[in-house]
Parts: structure tokens; sequence; C-alpha cells
């Protein structure tokens, strides 16, 4: 049964610096029970195609230039504000991607839960307070009774989504569109919501719009997959076809977002460059609490020119241990080795003449740069600093870096909003390697970027440490990510290492349930192991 | 790239480029482009500069009275007309605009360089630090500055530089709470780990890429303090704290304006027109300021 069919959706966007065309001539259906995956950069006119349907695009400077959307027998298109209100919601509602900002903080989960029953249905308070509860526990939620009178900020990130995901089903909608609904998540709470969403949608027989930038994200639960690219399908068609056998080279692109380069994996049997024994931080509790030990007692060594993947959940202390190493922070106890020196108590100005040696690389390429210095200012900054190059031959410096991270020249006095979220990366990494360093801590890098971005910024890193002999300590929570890249793995739960040891050794017989529930997490395994397994019988990972 | 020699010129004259740039320069280009805040800028020059020359131009004395011809509304001898005492307005509105201007920017200077001083050390230092210099802000801003004004001036002897001073010091709490309030939040951003992780020094991190950052609150906030230490200094001569007649000043004008409002309106109207386009002026400029150092305002 056909819930929705969109015709020829066009949504331009009018500018002053002209027309954009975000989406141009899209059409699908959406049946019941059945999910349609919407896939694309950021960008691609992927959520403006939806939230346009629903009247949600800005209007101006959006303007819907043609096509039908039919929902229920009528052109929503050619609905009131009013009439439309009704829609959303009752009819159509909507999971959006970040579950710390789409909830009131100020009210509680009971109240956002029952707000829209009351609205759309006038139920009264006991009532809708009722159906809440009985959706809240049909979402996952333990003991839902108690949890309806709980605060936002008392529910963790997943938890969060499941109550979102519980927002949107109150209202018995037949359609939800759910707008990247795990791209804010971890591996292993994105696998659950994923499963959670699949499982409500067979038992309540709706039909999902699943937008995602993330083709692996949508290979268990989508139905027919739509591929999108400015403001177009390129492709569609069902999950098998679109998976065993893409015919556009977008989606072939997408379907292979692997780095291309390979590290030369010649790891020097020396002494190791950076390593930890029995190293803790502890941070400080709340008041009349006990300390919150972050990172508890760990010891490992980073050889010379290897790559280490750090690999754990939010909050596991793994970005707190790189900072340790870095000694951005001081840890409590435990020591800190680097180039041979005990750096676990040097005081800032004897790290100084270190600081060049090691650098870091951050998650956020939106936080980590300067808004107000341009990419030729951010990268002189630490040349200058550390007298790597005088004024004379500083600008020849500034121009070998931005040509290795691969910035156009012309950029050179732009500022770092004028820059896409790859590019910006690309400066942050231009940043970290002016000092010539010999170790770099990388906290997940590309977490924050599109998939195909991703493997971009995956090869340069692989490219500059095969350049410049650089050893690394990568962090992600995405084990797929780190088995590209790193020689060696270890996984970190609640500031332990639980494991560690080669990248096959871990993905092929991981010795603990926890390395066993990451592995299980990763978004269309089925499909990737396949080519996992070609490329560790080639031999490239030693 | 199309051949080696293109790729060669791109580079030469990019190489031209990056020289001398820097926030300032590209804001300085920015401003040149916004109307409304020239505009702002060249009547405060025009301002300044005819204060300076004011002894020189005015065209009586400013303590000059003339008592049998009393307050008469603008004529051709006196163009903004006289007050009570006969004297001319528009030379005491020039002479009243040196103080005026004076207070205006002396005392909001000491009060910028302290407030923003103090702010930033005390949100970027954080913990006990912070706590304790902010404790000692609280504790200013809970004795009434009269009472720290009067003793100021008791102790000292009455003096227009130490008159500013003053208001200078009551006037920059506010300004390191803003100023705080912004560093603790913007030193959270990774961009500050990424320079402590440079080896750069805390207060270059403070100076290079803190501040900047928290120009906007701070140029606004500034175009407010301006006008209130103007007003101040009004309070603090009515109180026979501040300067002294025949001396005069904008607020000290206006204030005896209000007085004789009903008979004698031109006294209220034209030191009130004079303090208001200065107003006017200086919120243009502030608001130009603020959007010209901001790099995503639009580039074109």
């Amino acid at each position: 049964m056909k819930l929705l069919q969109v015709q020829d959706l066009a949504v331009h966007f009018h500018t002053r610096n002209g027309i954009v065309e975000a989406v141009n001539g899209v059409s699908f259906d959406v049946e019941a029970g059945k999910t349609f995956a919407i896939i694309g950069e950021s960008g691609s006119g992927k959520s403006v195609a939806c939230y346009s349907m629903l009247g949600l695009v800005p209007m101006p400077p959006g303007r819907i230039e043609s096509g039908k959307v039919l929902f229920q027998e009528q052109d929503l298109l050619g609905l009131s504000e009013r009439a439309l209100r009704k829609v959303r919601g009752k009819g159509i509602s909507i999971i959006f991607q970040d579950p710390m900002t789409s909830l009131n903080p100020y009210l509680k989960i009971g109240d956002q839960l029952t707000e829209p029953l009351r609205q759309h249905f006038g139920m009264d308070k006991k009532t809708a307070w009722q159906k809440g509860t009985e959706i809240l526990e049909e979402v996952g939620i333990q003991n839902a009774a108690a949890r309806m009178n709980a605060w936002p900020f008392e529910f963790s990130g997943g938890m969060r989504q499941r109550v979102v995901i519980a927002m949107a089903l109150v209202t018995e909608p037949e359609i939800i569109i759910a707008d990247e609904p795990t791209t804010a998540l971890d591996v292993t709470v994105q696998a659950q919501i994923l499963r959670l969403l699949k499982e409500l949608q067979q038992r309540r027989n709706i039909g999902v719009i699943f937008i995602s930038h993330d083709l692996s994200v949508v290979s268990d639960i989508a139905d027919e997959i739509a591929v999108m690219q400015n403001g177009k399908f390129v492709e569609q068609g069902d999950r098998e076809a679109i998976f065993r056998n893409p015919q556009h080279d977008y989606t072939k692109m997408l379907l292979a977002a692997v780095p291309a380069t390979q590290k030369k994996s010649d790891i020097v049997d020396a002494a190791p460059l950076v390593s930890l024994s029995n190293l803790v931080v502890e941070f400080p509790g709340g008041k009349g609490q006990e300390k919150i030990r972050a990172v508890d007692n760990v010891t490992l060594e980073i050889k010379p020119q290897e790559i280490l993947g750090l690999v754990g959940e939010s909050g596991s202390g793994k970005s707190t241990l790189g900072r340790a190493v870095l000694r951005l922070l001081t840890p409590t106890s435990g020591q800190v080795v680097f180039e041979e020196q005990d750096i676990s108590e040097y005081s800032r100005s004897q790290m100084k003449p270190l600081r060049r040696r090691m650098q870091m690389i951050f998650q956020d390429p939106y936080s980590s740069l300067n808004p107000r210095m341009t990419v030729y200012d951010t990268l002189a900054e630490p040349l200058l600093l550390h007298k790597i190059c005088n004024r004379k031959t500083l600008d020849a410096e500034v121009f070998a870096l931005m040509d290795s991270v691969g910035l156009s020249r012309e950029s050179v006095l732009r500022y770092p909003h004028e820059f896409s979220g790859g590019q910006r990366q690309r400066i942050a990494i231009g940043r970290a390697i002016s000092t010539k360093p010999s170790f770099i801590v990388a906290d997940e890098p590309v977490s924050a970027l599109d998939v195909t971005i991703q493997s971009q910024i995956l090869d340069l890193l692989l490219d500059l440490v095969n350049r410049f002999d650089l050893t690394m300590l990568f962090i992600s929570h995405d084990l797929g990510v780190v088995r590209y890249l790193s020689d060696r793995i270890v996984v970190m739960k609640d500031g332990i290492l639980v494991e560690s040891g080669s990248v096959e050794a871990v993905f092929e017989h991981p010795t603990e349930d926890y390395t066993r529930a990451l592995l299980d997490a990763i978004p269309g395994k089925r499909l990737f192991l396949d080519d996992a397994a070609e490329s560790m019988e080639e031999g490239t990972i030693t | 790239m199309t051949s080696e020699s293109g790729s060669i010129g791109s580079i030469n004259t990019a190489l031209e480029m990056p020289r001398g740039t820097s926030l300032w320069e590209d804001g300085w280009h920015r401003l040149r482009k916004n109307k409304l805040a020239m505009f702002g800028f060249f009547y405060l020059l025009l301002l300044i500069l005819i204060c300076l020359v004011t002894p020189w131009i005015a065209p009586y004395g400013y303590e000059e009275q003339n008592l049998r011809l009393g307050a008469v509304p603008p004529t051709a001898e006196h163009w903004l007309g006289t007050d009570t005492f006969g004297r001319d307005m528009l030379t005491r509105i020039l002479y009243g605009g040196r103080i005026s201007l004076m207070v205006g920017f002396i005392a909001t200077a000491v009060a910028l360089v302290i407030g923003v001083t103090y702010g930033a050390i005390a949100g970027y230092a954080g913990g006990k630090i912070d706590n304790a210099m902010m404790r000692l802000v609280d504790i200013f801003y809970a004795l009434p500055y009269m009472i720290f004004i009067i003793l100021l001036m008791v102790v000292f002897g009455r003096n227009l530089l130490l008159l500013f001073l003053a208001i200078g010091a009551v006037e920059w709490l506010v300004m390191a709470r803003i100023v705080r309030g912004q560093i603790q939040s913007l030193r959270q951003q990774e961009y500050v780990e990424a320079a402590i992780s440079l080896g750069l020094s805390p207060l270059t991190i403070i100076f290079k890429h803190l501040m900047p950052n928290a120009l906007g609150p701070v140029i606004v906030y500034t175009t407010l303090t301006i006008p209130n230490v103007m007003l101040l200094e009004a309070f603090l001569s009515f109180l026979g704290l501040g300067i002294q007649p025949p001396q005069s000043s904008w607020g000290v004008l206006i204030s005896y304006g209000v007085e004789t409002m009903e008979e004698y309106p031109w006294l209220l109207i034209f030191p009130g027109l004079a303090l208001t386009t200065t107003l006017f002026a200086l919120n243009f400029l502030g608001d130009g300021l603020r959007d010209a150092l901001d790099p995503k305002a639009s580039r074109d």
C-alpha cells in the first residue's frame, strides 16, 4: 500500500547570490511497513526534500518550483499552514539527528512526550500520561513510569534518541522521517537504535523515510534506496540492486569508501617512541562525590612509525588518554615517556621544546580552528613560534604545507567558515604537521565528516604518515575506520584497556565480549567483512 | 594546474598577498565599505578636531557673561542663543564638548583596559583564581561607587584627570564580568587546546586567540559605556564633585537645561542634540566595527 507519493518535487532557494537548486525533480513512493532510504552528502538536498513536504523549509528564500506530494488523498504542497500542522506529528512525524539538542532541557520527559497527544487529540492529562508511559516502554526504556518524571539531562545519548523516537511514535503516525537519527551516536548505540526502528516499523506497519550520509548504516534496514547528489536522485532501486550492482559512479564511490593508499607498515623494531606505564587520570567529581577515574592504570607502548588504533565508546576515557599523552592535562599518577624522557611531571616551559615534536588533530573541525584567523595565520603561527622558518621563508613554507594537505593556494587568505568540514580538517592537519612532529594524536579526526570525505581524509593521513615517517595514536569509536589504517588496535572500556593486539587478531579472534559487541555494531558489516577477508589475504596488513 | 609556468605565476601573485594581512587590516577594509559606520567615524573625528581647536575658533569666551542680555533664543550674534547669564551657548557647548569627550574616551579607555585584562585573566585561569578574582569584583560592585569617588576626591583633591580615572575605575567591573564570561566559554573550544599543544604561552593565547573572538560584546558594551560615563560626570558635577562653573560639560549643560526647559527650551535642545548625535555616531561606528571584525559577515 502506497502511503506517500512524491512526484517530480523541486525546491529552489532564491538567495542574493543566485538560485540554489536544492531539490531538482525527485519522485518516490513510501509504502507501509517499508523503509525508503535517501543517501547523500551534506548539502545534497536530502533533508530539504523531506522538510519541504511538511512546509518546514523557510519560504522565502525557499520556493517549491514544481511537484506533487500525495498523502491521504491530498496534495501536501497545496495545504494551508493550519492544515499542515495537523499532518505534522499526526500523519507524518520526524526524528531529528541530534538527541542532545532535540529535547527541551527544561521540560520533563513525560511533559514533552504527552504534549503532542494533548495538542492533536485533546487528551486529558491522565490518559496522555498513561499512553506516554506505554510508548516509552515500547521503545525500550526500563522502568518507564518513573522515567516519565526524569529530566533530559539524566538520559544518555542513546536513551534520548529512544525518547525522541517515542515522541515521533506517540501520535501513531503513518510515516516517520528519520533524519540521520544515528549520526550523533556511538556505533554500539547506533546498532541498538537501528534495530529498534526496524522492530517498531514492522510491529506498527508504518512507512519510514530514512535520511543518511552513510550507505552502510542503511544496509540492514532499507528496502529501497535512492542515492542523491546535487538535488537529484542519481540512482534508485531496491537494496540488493544498489549494493550488489551499483550503476552510477557516485554510488560506487560511496560503497568503496575505503582509503586507496596503504600503509607502508615497516614498523621499526626499536625502542618505543611513546610508552605509558600505570597511567591514571582522575577528575574531581561533584561535591561530596568520589573522583572520576577516566584513565585507569593504562600501560602501553607505541613504536616509531606505528599507527596504534585506540577504540572505545564515548566516555571510555580514550580522549583523556590521548590528551594525557600530549600532557594537555596532568596525569594523577603513572608515567608518560616520550623520546626517552619522562614527561609526566614536566612544567609548561619544560614541555615547550617538546611541543613541536608532538601534535594533535581534533575531532571537530568547526571548533578546532580560530574563526578569526586566516589559513595563513593559522599555519604561520606554529612555524614562527618554533622558529622553523624566518619571515622570508614563511610564505613558501605555508604554501608547501597547503600543498601537502591538498588545499589550493588561492584560499590562503580565507577564514575557516569559508571552507567545508573536510577542507577545515585539512587545515587542522596542516597545522599539526607544520612543526614536523614525530608523534601525532588524532582524536576522532573523521567522525564529524561525511563518509566520502572521511575516506579522503584517512587517505591524506596515511599519505602523510608514510611521507613524514609519523607515529600516530588514532582514536576512534568506529572499528571500521580504525581497521583501515592501524597496525595495532587497543580497546578501551571504562578507562581500562580490555584488549590489544594486531588488527587481524582483534577482528578475527576477539577475546573480550566487549570487543565482540563493538565488532557486531559495525554498520553493514556483512558487506564489509567480505572485503575485509579479501584484503587480509592479500597480506597488506602485517 | 595547466602548465608549470602558470602555477609559478600564481605562487608569485599569492606570495605578495599574505604580507601584512591581519584581522585588523581586513576589518578596516570592511569598515570602509560600511557607509553608516564611516559617517559615524568621520563625525566623531570632526567633533574631536573642533574640540581641539575650540579656544581659537570659539566666538566668545566661555565665562563671558552679559547679564543685561539674559537668555535669548538663537540670533545672528548668538547662533544657538544665550543662557540666563547671557553666555553664548555655542561657545559653551564647544567647551563642554572638550570635557565630555575627554571623560567619555579616557574613562572608557581606563575601564576597557582594566576590565578586559582582569576579565580575560580570570576567565582563562578558571578555578580558584577565577573565583577569588570575581569575588573581588562582587565586593567592589557592592560598595556604593559614590563613596569611592568622594573618597578619591577628598584624598587627592579635585582634579579632572583623577575624575576620569575614578569613573573608569568604577565602570570596569561590568566589563570584567562580560569578558570573563566570554573567555570562559571560548576557552572550551578546541582551537584553544590546539594552541596549547603548539606550545603557545597563556598570554599569547589570551590576546591572540581568545580576545579577538570576544570582541563583539566588548565593542557593543564600550559604545554603551561612553554615554554612560558622560552622564555620570554630569551627575558628579551636579553634586559638586566634578567640574565647576563657569567650566561646563554637555552633561552639566543638559541638567541645567532641564531646569529651565519651560522658559528657555534652547538651553536643553542644543546641548541635547550635541550629545545624542555623538551617541548615534558612536553606535554606528560600534556596530560597524563589530561586523567588520567578524570574518563571517559577508566578505564582498
